[in-house]
């Protein structure tokens, strides 16, 4: 087996006296799709959170290929090639689909010296999703499903190798949800690993080789799709007892 | 002559109820809530049942008027009037006798216990009679009686909780909205919440509409109930019999 893109090892995670992460373990091979779900308040949000930099955990680990982060800031986990997008997009209104590529372009393009070519780089991400033809349109006019593709398209502008996706399909209609899962497989398919945060169970169960559950600051189950419905532990922490 | 005892007068007792067909309804160009369509009527305990995400606070948002749909109507029948909610502004909505125990409590950390139970009050026919309810949520809630002068934010989550529903009391509602009232409780706690709303219900004639996960603890309490799924109605129990009897019931929560 191949090293793993992240290993997150006894991740706690403290806001005063209320622990939201207690000694979670996650693992993450390369070109892996997992889902992570749980309840309301189960720690999903800040265990991305404190994978990303966002928050710093208290105890534990986060190695990204091989190497120690957890004192890195967020900027610089994501020049490593962590990318994040986020549930409510916010793009530059005033600039088209192709300008706002630039930015995150020319923010990590810092590192590589490449500053040339930004314009056929982000023509290459808007390819990549298929949304080519959409690249000089002022994102202000963007519709609800397209401003997700756009946020999708800014994550992968860093050129990351793990793309978390916050709840990138909430709000959308059912054949939006499916748009948006078959970009995230095309993606998936050009090798980026991907941990997806959703609600839409359908899409998660679909998307995700294997899953993590949280409840209440703890992994409560890991395993395929399959396993993980038929987990009593996870029944009882979705329909109580 | 042989004296004939009349029933005490106790006002006229008037229906309550409330029907919600909402067409959209989201956050700004996020469209949470596709067609849906579900009634509470009186007397009733409704449990809207989903996991985290399908839209359950949303709805009760769009009928206390904290979100106003795109498109719909939310009929409530109250005091013998029968009146539109959509449009209306929240105080607006808890005038006409309708309160929300929100999701996560919301309580004003840095007041006390008491201060936090008169500024449910707010409505004008509730100011009138704050001194009576507040002896009323002390009775049901004994703990809040001993610590009525204690910061509500240095409570513990389940004596929180308390505090939401008694704050809600405090505003006489004639329905009541509870959203997800086991929220970061221990399951002890829950079990201990969802009979409290029982035994409240009961004893203020209440009409209650409750957003719940936590579907076996609901039920328990539920006259019946409908489960949301990705901002629609997927399913609806006509008794609590029926939701038990659906053997799709995890599929719609875990989507497989």
């Amino acid at each position: 087996m191949s090293a793993p893109v992240l290993q997150v090892t006894d991740l706690t995670k403290t806001f005063g006296g209320f622990v939201a992460l207690n000694q979670v373990n996650l693992h993450l091979g390369p070109g892996e799709r997992l889902g992570l779900i749980g309840p309301n308040g189960s720690g999903k949000t800040t265990m991305i959170n404190c994978i990303t930099g966002a928050l710093n955990n208290d105890a534990g680990s986060i190695l990204y290929e091989g190497q120690e982060i957890k004192a890195l800031p967020a900027y610089k986990r994501a020049r490593l090639g962590i990318a994040r997008s986020f549930q409510i997009p916010k793009p530059f209104k005033s600039m088209t689909v192709l300008e706002n590529l630039c930015v995150p372009l020319d923010f990590a393009a810092r590192d590589r010296g490449e500053h040339h070519h930004i314009h056929d780089q982000a023509m290459e991400v808007l390819q990549m999703i298929g949304f080519a033809d959409r690249a000089h349109e002022l994102s202000a006019d963007l519709t609800q499903v397209d401003l997700r593709k756009l946020e999708l398209a800014r994550a992968l502008a860093a050129k990351p190798k793990l793309l978390i996706s916050d709840e990138a399909m909430a709000g959308l209609s059912s054949s939006e949800v499916d748009e948006i899962l078959e970009i995230l497989m095309t993606l998936n398919e050009h090798g980026l690993a991907v941990i997806m945060i959703e609600h839409i169970m359908r899409a998660v169960m679909r998307f995700s080789q294997r899953i993590v559950v949280l409840d209440a600051g703890q992994k409560i189950a890991e395993g395929t799709p399959d396993e993980v419905v038929q987990n009593p532990d996870v029944e009882r922490a979705y329909l109580g007892e | 002559m042989k004296s004939f005892k009349t029933p005490m007068w106790r006002g006229l007792i008037l229906a309550s109820s409330i029907s919600i067909n909402i067409g959209k309804a989201g956050y700004g160009p996020v469209q949470v809530l596709h067609d849906v369509a579900i009634s509470v009527n009186d007397g009733e305990t409704v449990v809207l049942l989903g996991s985290n995400g399908n839209g359950k606070s949303t709805l009760l948002k769009c009928v206390m008027g904290i979100i106003t749909p795109e498109a719909g109507e939310i009929v409530l029948n109250v005091d013998g009037k029968s009146i539109d909610l959509v449009g209306k502004a929240p105080q607006e909505v808890v005038d006409l006798g309708v309160a929300l125990v929100p999701e996560g409590r919301r309580l004003f950390a840095s007041l006390s216990v008491e201060e936090n139970l008169i500024l449910g009050a707010f409505r004008n026919a509730a100011r009138a009679k704050i001194d009576e309810n507040l002896n009323f949520v002390f009775e049901t809630f004994p703990v809040l009686k001993e610590r009525r002068r204690q910061l509500a934010g240095s409570m513990s989550g389940g004596e929180q909780q308390m505090v939401a529903v008694a704050r809600a009391l405090m505003s006489e509602p004639k329905i009541l909205l509870v959203d997800e009232p086991s929220v970061g409780l221990a399951p002890i706690l829950v079990s201990r919440m969802i009979a409290k709303i029982k035994e409240l219900k009961e004893l203020r004639d209440l009409t209650i509409l409750m957003a719940e996960q936590n579907f076996n603890q609901a039920i328990k309490i539920a006259d019946r109930g409908y489960i949301i799924v990705h901002g629609q109605i997927e399913f609806e129990g006509k008794s609590t019999q029926d939701l038990k009897d659906n053997d799709m019931i995890k599929q719609y929560y875990l989507g497989a």
